[in-house]
């Protein structure tokens, strides 16, 4: 047993005169048990109207979906020596401060931090309101199956190989981990979202699902649709089942580029633009990707569309900017096109590649796959623990055995 | 150390790669040039084909290793980039379906014992910080300044070698402190800067932007600093425009990492290239003046170059 400290975030709704504060509790567990554990103790022990929404406490239900130490995660599945030590490296109770902290003296042990969920209202202390954001924005994909035609007369059949397009999605538990941490929806509260968009690549890549141009069509036109995530990574480190919602966004671009959908976002544009100047000049030209996505081949110049104009307009006064400071004083970063490529041999080595994978696009999906481990950190014979005894989760990539036919196939729509 | 620059440093942001060839030759680490590598596919090319981003960077890093040097970058963009296909091409079966692409040019990838670091890391474990404190001749005298880590270089941690190296998130607080700066705690400092997506989304993009900056500037920062420049040109190149979207005056100094580390090294500002920043550094060099003459331990130091 050991003593541990919780810094809560407390909220009461039912209390009209208080905001949200901070309130901590001691807890005195076993150090491998978890956050949750401690929250249920200190609610056993000291403030029965602690509210925290727990279930299976074994990262099944994904009830118990909060902040701990600023990290979006599972209460459950959180070691509460792991987020001590945690607390301890990064100093995390001292970044937040707090506007009303009712601290006990716990002999100055760091304090593990607990919050709510981000991006969704507080109902009450670690309890979030999941309906208005997480389970509108699941809807918002249409999440079941559109098959066209009658049904088979015996079950559908999905073959091996487009399990690599659904299995990853289809561990979600719909905890809302991803949605508490992305910063997208931090900035655009209308961004359809990890969870959902995860969600939607599993019907997109569905063989069953008859609709799955539609929904890229949808999705890919849709301001706050796939284009609007930000590549933060966020949504993957915060997922408690491996699912990578922003791999699967990304699936859902790549699969949108191969359907070639000129989305109203200029994400196919850009997308295209970047690939074909790599393969061109070898490094970035940004002069000429911003006229390319904007207003790519001499059709968008001749007849560039509404947003084209605008957003080529807008670029000018951060010109003006970056050639009065001499960051944009000269001729390849102003014009267009006048960008060097690479000496010698290498840009043709490079066009060379472009020919070469275009021609099958393997993609390896490292989570059905498993990682190989390197020599060195293999698991020497007489430690290693019986196969017996361990029994790995269903969604955890743990052992380094490949299963050939699932998990190198080719990207949707690849090939030609 | 091969030595990649990525694009950006050479483009948009040359003061970067200028002031990474100034510090590294005043801290002895000998740098050769990659220029016959190409983009690491910032994410994007491999939106389009996995493979062929991963063949493009298994070529950089098949350049790097020719080299027999350990691999720099300045970007947190192309670390977690190349990271990415790096992870992938631990795979032997799959690392030997590229590496025949790349025969024709001569080269083979081989991860064993390759290395890819940004300059970030480089400064932490392997020059040490506190070799880089002999080193320093201007202290940075108390300036306060805001760390702006990056996303590529913080996330996903499994892939970004966390597992060894737990505090990496942690590394510009520690090296701010040891140039002798105060660190600002801010909430920005660990989110997206908006970058990847000012074609697609501009306002959204300049309103991450806009947030943090002014965020750091509530938490009373001097500058920023970040170790990516593609956080930069949204940090600096377009915080005009984000400070429109936010709705308020921002005007916060954003420097790149050698840039911090080059002002405590002694260079001068305009050695830096700061003075081709689009928020002015001028508050930057007020402070670091003043500091200066308040304090004894700088004295003279201005001059040590």
């Amino acid at each position: 047993m050991a003593e541990f400290t919780l810094k809560v975030r407390r909220f009461q709704p039912e209390d009209q005169t208080e905001g949200p504060y901070w309130e901590s509790f001691d807890v005195d567990l076993d150090p491998t048990l978890s956050v949750l554990d401690g929250l249920l103790q200190a609610k056993d022990r000291e403030d029965g109207s602690l509210a925290v929404r727990c279930s299976c406490r074994a990262a099944i239900c994904g009830s118990c979906g909060m902040k701990i130490n600023g990290q979006s995660t599972l209460a459950c599945k959180t070691m509460l020596e792991e987020a001590q030590s945690y607390a301890e490296s990064h100093a995390v109770a001292a970044q937040v401060g707090g506007d009303k902290t009712e601290s006990s003296s716990n002999g100055g042990r760091p304090e593990i931090v607990v919050e709510p969920m981000g991006n969704m209202p507080v109902i009450k202390d670690l309890v979030t309101d999941m309906e208005s954001t997480h389970w509108t924005k699941i809807r918002r994909v249409t999440p079941w199956l559109l098959p066209d035609g009658d049904p088979p007369e015996r079950e559908y059949i999905v073959p091996p190989e487009s399990m690599i397009d659904i299995t990853q999605s289809m561990a979600c538990i719909q905890c809302g981990a991803c949605v508490s941490a992305c910063l997208s929806m931090e900035a655009d509260p209308d961004f359809i979202g990890p969870a959902a968009l995860a969600k939607a690549y599993r019907f997109i890549g569905d063989p069953r699902d008859a609709e799955g141009k539609e929904r890229l069509h949808d999705l890919a036109n849709d301001p706050h649709g796939i284009y609007d995530c930000t590549h933060c990574f966020s949504c993957i480190d915060a997922c408690p089942k491996g699912v990578a919602p922003m791999d699967q966004i990304m699936r859902l671009r790549r699969a949108a580029d191969h359907e070639e959908i000129q989305d109203q976002n200029h994400g196919h544009n850009h997308m295209a633009a970047f690939t074909k100047i790599i393969e061109q000049k070898g490094t970035l030209d940004e002069a000429l990707l911003l006229q390319e996505s904007l207003a790519p081949g001499i059709k968008g110049k001749l007849m560039p569309k509404h947003g084209a104009i605008k957003g080529l307009l807008e670029s000018i006064p951060t010109a003006i900017r970056g050639i009065r400071t001499g960051k944009m004083r000269s001729l390849p970063k102003l014009i267009p096109g006048v960008h060097p490529k690479l000496p010698g041999d290498s840009q043709d080595h490079v066009k060379r590649i472009y020919a070469h994978t275009e021609d099958h696009q393997v993609e390896l999906n490292l989570y059905i796959r498993g990682e190989e481990a390197d020599a060195d950190e293999s698991v020497p014979q007489a430690e290693a623990v019986p196969e017996s005894e361990v029994k790995p989760e269903p969604d955890e990539v743990s052992d380094s055995e490949s299963r050939p036919g699932t998990d190198m196939g080719q990207a949707p729509g690849g090939g030609s | 150390m091969a030595y990649w620059p990525g694009c950006v440093s050479r483009g948009f942001t040359t003061e970067l790669h200028g002031s990474m060839g100034l510090v590294a030759e005043r801290l002895g680490i000998e740098l050769v040039e990659l220029d016959r590598a190409n983009c690491c596919g910032a994410g994007v090319i491999a939106e389009h084909n996995q493979e062929l981003a991963d063949t493009l960077n298994a070529r950089t890093f098949a350049l790097a290793q020719q080299t027999g040097l350990p691999m720099m970058n300045i970007c947190s963009t192309c670390q977690g980039a190349q990271s990415e296909c790096q992870q992938r091409l631990r795979d032997s079966e799959y690392r030997s379906h590229i590496n025949e692409t790349l025969a024709e040019e001569g080269l083979s990838y081989d991860p064993e014992g390759f290395s890819n670091k940004n300059f970030l890391w480089v400064l932490v474990e392997d020059y040490g910080l506190d070799r880089l404190k002999e080193q320093v001749q201007r202290p940075l005298g108390g300036l306060k300044v805001g760390p702006f880590y990056g996303c590529y270089i913080l996330r996903p941690k499994h892939r970004l070698g966390y597992e060894e190296h737990p505090e990496r998130d942690l590394y510009l607080d520690r090296l701010i402190e040891a140039l002798g700066g105060e660190v600002v705690q801010y909430d920005g400092a660990r989110k997206c800067c908006g970058f990847p997506i000012i074609t697609m989304a501009r306002e959204v993009s300049l309103r991450q932007a806009g947030t943090h900056i002014g965020d750091a500037i509530d938490a009373d920062a001097d500058c920023l600093v970040t170790p990516c420049p593609l956080c930069h040109l949204n940090l600096d190149m377009q915080q005009p425009e984000a400070a429109k979207v936010v709705n308020r005056d921002l005007g916060l100094a954003v420097l790149h990492l050698p840039q911090l580390v080059g002002l405590a090294l002694g260079f001068e500002p305009k050695e830096l290239g700061m003075q081709k920043h689009i928020a002015s550094t001028k508050w930057v060099e007020e402070r670091l003046s003043d500091r200066q003459a308040a304090d004894p331990r700088s004295e003279g130091a201005a001059v040590a170059t």
